[in-house]
């Protein structure tokens, strides 16, 4: 049936070049015993990789797809299907939402406000697809939450 | 720069996190984590209640502490409390919280459904929006238990926000792709299909901007990348226009990828290119336009000495599936020299195998030599975890297109001595079938193995091989005073105490043969059965098969040791269980697209493989001219083609008829004699030819047919029906009075006098072949 072939990205892991996990965002049903093994496993597969190296590899039975911006490892895992390019694509989106949030965003950003990475991932992807594709309007979901947050501190005092 | 968080500033949390990052050593680290954790477990099993900023400060905390690879055994209760929160920012925390905790107590898990419940039927968008996203991001079972009724409910409501929407359609999706059966589409299907078409509505809503939508110069690559996906799950359209128009779209977006890129930014030409790939991907799909097809490989050919590592990896990967449509198979293998290429020069691993499984796509008859080699030569130096599976390919493409067997011997044995550790048994048993079942390649597999056994370090696996075989065939070189059968038993003996007990087990068998073949051997086999370390050997197996050896030899005669050790008979055709092996190793979906191309060709597809029975008989029969590898060893019958589950294999049945059934045609004579199958065609007074005349000619034309003996023939009588007027024609032709044999004879069994009223019995026969005639009356006469 027409949905059953569809994207399907598993998990997304932020990591460190020390191999320290600053975002583990997972779309599977998973243990949290068999999350910290892949988490482990994989970390060191993508940190074993040399520079110039191609941007996907086969890992298990999932593509992985990961970047390196600056200090952090952005990886995907994806299914046997998924378009790999487009994926490279939805990581380099999301560090731009990071960007444009935090201003010139660095690896200190995400470790201080590590649950509003997450806030951002989720208003960008929601089960592991792109459910606004538009920058402006993520990231105007993203300011009128906070603005939530202000209200409600507002009465907080 | 490292912010304190806008918004809601949870100062303490940020001097947590300060903190740790300035501990000195893990021990210290470990430390200031078990001082907070035991004021967040006072602070939580305290008097007062918590207010919901600390509430919720507190459980961030834990979740950085779980975040840094620590275990958090409490706050979950807390978290859960948070999802009823009216304000947003601490119902967000407990949604994070709970959502990167995984806890399957089955409390809780009542206690998050129900607070997810109410968020979903709170009417308020923001929290439907964060219960959504939670019901979707987990998506474990339970969830879709409890809401895949609610959630398309929720979707076609038309006072539904647009966001809310959007969010429960993706949930929707995600809820049906784990949980298919319990999301029930029955009575919301067409409403909801209408809206996922909406979903990706970006531009039917009147008030949004494309250029929003548009990714560095690249129009809504997201959306068109799952356009064309979506196109993938449905075969090509029936409709002449519609088509027409598909395959246009797909040529422009062919054309655009030849167009100057409009930026030179990564982004722009992934994004483009992506699109590029899937649209390929679709071509490849519908597998019917020769012509895109053709553009597609050439497009990949280009991409495959790209600067860019990862378009080089892709089009690697998508030439693969190219490789097995017959449009574009030869198209493919115009970039074989490519391809070696980059599996020799490619620094990355990951594109070397890619190419390596690309050239196992392309081969076939044409090029199979040139990329065994050069897959041979790939796995003296390749990753550990990828050797064992092309050793499974290596194998299968050398049987599949072997023409010459010694080249197949070569290659097997090559893949012991590269990669001995990775050949499993699959392969090294069937190299000794294929060397059992053919006579041309038994003294070369000996030789050869004779020589590679020389290796002063030589696989176990090559032990295995060379000991069977030389027990089967070592008097093939034993005429040679290098390979004499004294020199070949030192040669496997001296391997004898390095090798495993499986092994051994086999080397004590080839010894026996050894005695049987080469009595000369006798005495100083014995003398090593004899030792103790063989016939007192700890191993049971190997202490069997060492004393009843040495009896074997010692107490039976010539000839039943000849008839015991005989030579191994043939064995039996059947599917390669190495083609079984790698299915299983790749998963079920990746079967190698040569079969698939093999099946195509042959007329058949996998899955219809045993419908098409008769037909591939007659398929098979035809090419019976040209033997394949894996042809029967016979030489008469073509083999099925690997991975067919085939009934039967086209069986050529060659009929002699010495007499056929009368029938009203004229008495021409056919000249020589024979009667074809066709039962029509035949003379009933042509006289009989000499047999092997007759075996020589089928169908009016020659054949030439190796059989081996024995041959059986078989005689038998067929009734036919004839009108009286028929048989008493054929009566007087047969009047030749050697023609004729006639008994009167009593009776042997009871007459029944009522019906008969006779007492004797007159039988008279008339055949053409005169001591016929005589010998079945005498039979017939018993009869009665």
């Amino acid at each position: 049936m027409l949905i059953l072939t569809f994207s399907q990205m598993q998990f997304m892991l932020l990591f460190s070049r020390q191999g320290k996990l600053r975002l583990q965002k997972w779309y599977v049903p998973l243990s949290d015993k068999e999350r910290k093994k892949i988490s482990r496993d994989l970390v060191q597969t993508i940190l074993a990789r040399k520079p110039k190296m191609c941007s996907f590899l086969e890992w298990r039975d999932l593509k992985i797809v990961y970047k390196r911006y600056a200090s952090l490892y952005f990886c995907c895992a994806v299914e046997d299907q998924d378009n790999e390019l487009i994926t490279l694509e939805i990581i380099h989106r999301y560090v731009e939402l990071l960007d444009k949030y935090f201003g010139s965003v660095c690896e200190l950003d995400i470790i201080f406000n590590f649950e509003k990475a997450y806030f951002i991932l989720d208003e960008f992807l929601l089960g592991g697809e792109p459910q606004e594709t538009s920058k402006k309007n993520v990231l105007k979901a993203i300011e009128q939450a906070d603005l939530l947050q202000e209200v409600k501190l507002c009465f907080h005092l | 720069m490292p912010a304190v968080s806008k918004g809601d500033g949870m100062r303490g949390l940020a001097v947590f996190i300060s903190d740790i990052r300035n501990c000195k050593s893990k021990e210290a680290e470990i430390k200031r984590i078990n001082k907070e954790l035991a004021n967040i477990r006072s602070k939580f099993k305290g008097d007062k209640a918590l207010d919901g900023y600390s509430k919720k400060k507190y459980v961030c905390k834990l979740l950085f502490i779980f975040l840094l690879g620590h275990d958090i055994d409490f706050g979950h209760m807390e978290a859960v409390n948070l999802l009823s929160s009216n304000k947003y920012t601490e119902k967000q925390i407990g949604y994070l919280f709970i959502s990167v905790l995984v806890n399957s107590n089955s409390e809780l898990i009542r206690l998050i459904n129900n607070a997810i419940k109410n968020d979903l039927s709170s009417r308020n968008p923001t929290f439907m929006c964060l219960a959504l996203h939670c019901i979707a991001n987990v998506g474990s079972r339970e969830m879709a238990e409890a809401f895949a009724g609610e959630i398309p409910r929720i979707l076609v409501a038309g006072d539904t926000m647009d966001s809310v929407k959007q969010s429960a359609a993706l949930c929707l999706l995600r809820l049906y792709k784990t949980s298919p059966d319990l999301v029930m589409m029955g009575e919301w299907t067409s409403r909801v299909v209408h809206l996922l078409n909406d979903q990706h509505m970006i531009v039917s809503s009147a008030s949004t901007d494309l250029q929003d939508y548009t990714y560095y110069f690249v129009p809504a690559p997201w959306l068109s990348c799952k356009l064309l996906r979506l196109l993938q799950c449905y075969p090509p359209p029936e409709d002449g226009a519609v088509k027409g128009r598909l395959v246009e779209c797909l040529e422009t977006i062919l054309n655009k990828a030849q167009e100057p890129p409009k930026s030179k930014k990564v982004q722009h030409s992934n994004a483009k290119n992506a699109i590029l790939f899937e649209a390929i991907s679709l071509i490849i799909h519908y597998d019917s336009e020769p012509n895109l097809l053709v553009r597609a490989c050439n497009q990949l050919g280009q991409f495959l000495q790209h600067r860019e590592t990862n378009l080089r990896y892709l089009a690697l990967e998508s030439m693969c599936t190219l490789a097995s449509s017959e449009f574009s198979h030869e198209a493919v293998k115009t970039h074989i020299e490519t391809v070696i290429n980059a599996l020799k020069t490619e620094r990355d691993v990951s594109v070397r195998q890619r190419a390596a499984d690309l050239l196992y796509a392309m081969c076939d008859r044409s090029n199979a030599k040139q990329i065994v080699a050069e897959m041979l030569s790939y796995l003296e130096t390749a990753d550990y975890s990828i050797r064992e599976e092309m050793v499974l390919k290596v194998a299968i493409l050398a049987e599949k297109y072997a023409v010459d067997y010694s080249w197949y011997v070569d290659t097997i044995l090559n893949l012991i001595r590269i990669a001995g550790d990775y050949v499993s048994e699959e392969v090294w048993y069937r190299v000794i079938q294929i060397v059992i079942n053919r006579d041309d390649v038994q003294g070369y597999a000996a030789k050869t193995v004779f020589e590679a056994l020389q290796a002063p370090a030589c696989h176990e696996n090559m032990v295995k091989v060379g000991g069977y075989i030389l027990g089967e065939f070592g008097n093939l070189i034993a005429g040679d005073p290098r390979s004499s059968p004294l020199v070949q038993f030192n040669l496997l003996h001296s391997k004898f105490h390095l090798c495993s007990v499986p092994t051994r087990a086999l080397l004590l068998s080839a010894y026996i043969k050894f005695i049987n073949l080469f009595p000369e051997t006798k005495a100083t086999i014995q003398e090593v059965l004899r030792c103790d370390s063989q016939i007192r050997n700890s191993d049971v197996e190997l202490q069997q098969r060492a004393v009843e050896y040495l009896k074997l030899s010692s107490i039976a005669s010539t000839d039943v040791l000849a008839t015991v050790l005989e030579e191994m008979p043939p064995f039996p055709e059947r599917e390669s269980s190495i083609l079984a092996k790698l299915k299983k190793k790749k998963g079920p979906g990746a079967v190698s697209v040569t079969e698939l191309e093999d099946n195509k060709r042959e007329g058949g597809e996998l899955n219809g493989a045993s419908e098409r029975g008769p037909e591939m008989a007659a398929v098979a029969a035809s090419n019976a001219s040209t033997p394949s590898p894996s042809a029967d060893l016979l030489g008469i019958r073509s083999a099925a083609p690997i991975g067919g589950a085939l009934t039967s294999a086209g069986s050529l049945l060659v009929d002699v008829f010495s007499e056929a059934a009368p029938t009203a045609s004229s008495a021409a004579v056919n000249d020589d004699g024979f009667l074809s199958a066709a039962p029509s065609s035949e003379d009933p007074a042509a006289p009989l030819s000499d047999a092997d005349e007759l075996l020589n000619k089928y169908g009016g034309a020659l054949q030439n047919l190796t059989l081996k003996l024995p041959v059986t023939i078989n005689k038998f009588f067929q009734p036919t029906e004839m009108t009286s007027h028929d048989f008493f024609q054929r009566w007087k032709q047969l009047s030749q009075p050697q023609q004729e044999a006639q008994k009167i004879f009593k009776a042997n069994n009871s007459m029944d006098t009522e019906v008969l009223k006779a007492k004797m019995y007159r039988l008279t026969l008339r055949c053409s072949k005169d001591s016929v005639s005589k010998r079945l009356c005498d039979l017939l006469a018993e009869q009665f």
